[in-house]
């Protein structure tokens, strides 16, 4: 893996500091991840020393911004260099001593890159961690496929017991964080640059944003694409319900607000909640279309906004689908 | 060679009628046989935990990181009591709690599931954090691999920044029976020397041998005692 980011030896370097090649687009992606980067920064901090049970395990990502963290408890703030097999290894050894590890870096590296020792060091042990993974499905666009990971949530969803928190705006981070923290089963969860315009936050049931009454369809939009899902739909007889949390998914919210037709719109692979809708709705019959990010690798550059373009998550791609959906 | 136990063929005396009771007649390779002594020299000698102790936060770890190194692993668990000797029987069976590799959650005494290689060190390194951060320091956490298990990229993150930090709670054992495919040229210790650990590469059927260099103080660096076996035997 590559870093664009400062590693702790060079604490000089802030990470708001964008790389110098990147583009100006992917310099404004940057200024946005840091925000939301912040939250957990600044909520991680607090929660380190106002619990001892708590250990933060990180791989030089994030390292200079915890620096004051690492101050106060280099017992319970461990940079394991870069390193993911091994930030894994130790956030298992960690939690089979009692501690609660918050593991956190580029979900690319976080998920993917460590995936056997998520399922072996904590699954497998009856241990348990709390993932924060940073940079989404394609926060950092210009950085190329190797800092892409649309594929995290279907990954962690293949292992069992796991949460899945998706918040649509950094001001729901930090209550995420301390809650999940405070529990004692295992969680993931995925910040983005992307947001809505407001904070919604709740316990990660169905929220009906938009009834557009009875037998309407449904559309249930995931983390920060409610606003844009919104724009999609506001002229369409669609009922839009929202979530931050797809595992575990609220299968009895949904089974109370959908009718015949359901849209999922997911701002990672598309597809990665058919199968909790199909379970949910097994014995109704039901279309379902799976909104999300493509398989295909673009080996595109550019911003976000290109990407949800290319991928039908912008308003328009949404709405074209919805429409279609809607009149076969 | 100089052991202080008797022996049964290629086996501690006290431990071969449990080992046989698990092989159950079944012909094992000989790198069945090759942990069975460093195995008993830890539990019979080296180790702070009995099976009272096996959930007291100040006892010592042991974790099997080549878990496929299981005969030996139960017959000496039996030996000592941390599991019923009764258990030894259809060892892998649709009944059993006892795998072709260990399970912690299944097995009384087992710190670690293993069976994928190159596990053990970074859970080892992990919980010895873990105790250091409780102020848990008088546990130490051993951690046994195999020379070929070495060859998994991910013991070497555990190996440099183990070495790096100091953690001298740690002490890894490694057998070396000379089954990496590629080998180790310059020799295994070397690995874990150059990242600032202190290694012993001792006879693994010594147990005098095994005891010294299991026991020999390293208080700020973590240590690797290389146990040598015949891969012929």
């Amino acid at each position: 893996m590559s870093t664009t980011t400062a590693p702790s030896s060079t604490s000089a370097q802030h990470p708001t500091t964008a790389p110098s090649s990147t583009t100006p687009a992917g310099r404004d992606a940057m200024v946005e991840e840091t925000i939301m980067r912040h939250a957990f920064v600044d909520t991680m901090t607090a929660i380190l020393a106002e619990d001892p049970r708590t250990a933060l395990v990180l791989a030089d990502i994030s390292a200079s911004a915890f620096h004051v963290a690492a101050d106060r408890h280099p017992d319970r703030v461990l940079n394991v260099g870069i390193r993911e097999q091994l930030m894994l290894g130790v956030a298992g050894g960690l939690a089979l001593t009692g501690l609660r590890p918050v593991v956190h870096s580029y979900a690319p590296f976080l998920v993917e890159r460590a995936y056997e020792q998520i399922k072996l060091d904590l699954d497998h042990q009856a241990a348990s961690a709390v993932l924060v993974g940073i940079g989404a499905s394609y926060d950092r666009a210009a950085a190329g496929r190797t800092h892409l990971s649309p594929a995290d949530v279907a990954l962690i969803d293949t292992l069992d017991g796991w949460t899945v928190h998706v918040p649509g705006h950094r001001d729901e981070v930090p209550d995420l964080l301390r809650s999940t923290v405070a529990g004692d089963s295992s969680a993931y969860l995925r910040l983005s640059a992307e947001s809505n315009d407001r904070p919604r936050g709740g316990d990660g049931t169905l929220q009906l944003v938009r009834d557009a009454g009875p037998g309407a369809a449904l559309l249930v939009a995931v983390g920060p694409l409610l606003d844009t899902a919104l724009a999609a739909v506001r002229e369409l007889p669609v009922s839009v319900a929202w979530t931050h949390r797809p595992r575990p998914f609220d299968t009895a919210g949904l089974r109370a607000l959908a009718g015949t037709e359901v849209i999922l719109v997911e701002p990672y692979l598309a597809g990665t909640s058919s199968r909790v809708v199909g379970a949910a709705l097994v014995d109704r019959p039901h279309r379902l279309l799976a909104l999300g990010v493509g398989r295909a690798e673009l080996r595109r550059y550019g911003s976000a906004e290109d990407h949800h373009r290319w991928h039908g998550l912008d308003a328009g791609g949404l709405r074209q689908s919805v429409t279609s959906f809607l009149t076969p | 060679m100089t052991t202080t136990t008797a022996r049964v063929g290629r086996l501690p005396t006290p431990v071969a009628p449990y080992f046989d009771r698990v092989r159950a007649g079944r012909a094992f390779d000989a790198n069945v046989y090759s942990t069975v002594d460093v195995l008993w020299v830890l539990y019979d000698r080296v180790l702070r935990i009995s099976p009272e102790t096996v959930d007291e936060p100040d006892r010592d770890r042991f974790l099997l990181s080549k878990g496929h190194a299981v005969a030996g692993y139960y017959a000496v668990l039996a030996a000592k009591g941390f599991v019923p000797v009764d258990w030894l029987d259809d060892q892998g069976g649709p009944e059993s709690r006892l795998g072709d590799h260990p399970d912690r959650v299944l097995v009384p005494g087992v710190e670690i599931g293993s069976g994928s290689l190159g596990h053990g060190l970074g859970l080892g390194v992990g919980t010895a954090l873990g105790l250091r951060a409780q102020g848990l320091l008088t546990p130490r956490v051993y951690m046994l691999l195999g020379d070929a298990e070495l060859d998994e990229g991910s013991n070497h993150e555990a190996i440099a920044y183990a070495g790096a930090t100091g953690l001298g709670s740690l002490t890894a054992i490694v057998i070396d029976n000379a089954s990496a495919t590629h080998g180790w040229p310059g020799g295994i210790a070397s690995r874990f020397t150059v990242n600032g650990w202190t290694a012993d590469t001792v006879d693994g059927r010594d147990h005098e041998a095994l005891h010294t260099a299991l026991t020999r103080p390293h208080p700020d660096r973590p240590h690797v005692v290389v146990a040598v076996v015949n891969s012929e035997e």
